[in-house]
């Protein structure tokens, strides 16, 4: 029963900061709010025993890309709810319809999903040891082209951020 | 048998993902719209775990977590090129409004 209620809390928490994160106007607020967003999911993956998973998720996401995302908020000045007005126009209840409509199918097919009951996976699986195992062994190349894909971004973001010499 | 059941995460799953798309078509802050594009990404991490900790094989559940490795990954690249952009965007006109950045129109 504690593992139900701790992830009822933990999901109420991650969907009202999601929802934060969408309707507030001032986008600082978004940004420490998907911070918590992502604090609540790396608990979550704790529980369903990815530890590793879950320590990167801190470090990655509420670590560096949020640096990076504040970073840039303060530096463009965007911090004023003003800086862009969000005008009323047909985006916005069309945007609602449809959301609505994918999220009733969503949530119609996973109850109707008839999946063997219990959870299988031992607290091994979780482990830096096993998936860097599989990580650099069977997944070997992908791990490469992620490392190319890495490279190229850094690059592309360096050349786009360059001032032009004139 | 008191496990959370495989359909509350993917319910959860639905939720924040619904939640990020909705916010990438009604928002206009670029910036606010790459948050709802991660909200979407860890949707659907959050959904390959889930999946991965219901699987029998070790093999078939070590991959859902790798694959959770290259998103991360991927994420990582596209914020880097994405916030570039929106400093160039920045640079050229002062404003960030998506609606009235049109250079790439034919």
């Amino acid at each position: 029963m504690g593992e139900r209620i701790l992830f009822f809390i933990l999901a109420i928490v991650a969907i009202l900061s999601a929802g934060g994160v969408v309707f507030s106007r001032n986008p600082v607020r978004s940004a420490l709010l998907l911070v918590l967003n992502f604090f609540t999911l790396a608990l979550i993956y704790f529980t369903l025993s990815a530890q590793f998973i879950g320590a990167l998720q801190v470090i990655v996401y509420a670590g560096a890309i949020m640096v990076l995302f504040l970073f840039v908020i303060m530096l463009l000045n965007l911090g004023s709810p003003d800086a862009i007005p969000q005008e009323r126009d047909l985006k916005r209840p069309l945007a609602y319809l449809i959301g609505f409509g994918i999220l009733a199918t969503l949530v119609a097919q996973s109850l109707a999903l008839l999946y063997p009951g219990a959870p299988q996976a031992s607290h091994e699986v979780g482990t830096a040891r096993v998936i860097g195992l599989a990580l650099f062994t069977q997944w070997a190349y992908p791990l490469l082209l992620m490392g190319v894909l890495l490279t190229v971004g850094v690059i592309g973001s360096i050349l786009l951020a360059r001032r032009r010499a004139s | 048998m008191d496990a959370v059941p495989l359909n509350a995460y993917l319910i959860l799953s639905a939720f924040l993902f619904i939640m990020g798309a909705v916010g990438v078509v009604i928002k206009r802050n670029p910036i606010v719209m790459f948050m709802c594009i991660e909200l979407m990404l860890n949707a659907v991490n959050l959904s390959f775990l889930s999946f991965a900790r219901y699987q029998t094989d070790l093999l078939t559940q070590v991959s859902g977590h790798v694959f959770v490795l290259f998103v991360f990954g991927v994420a990582a690249a596209e914020v880097a090129v994405g916030l570039g952009i929106i400093t160039v965007m920045f640079r050229l006109r002062e404003s960030i409004d998506v609606d009235e950045v049109t250079l790439l129109r034919g």
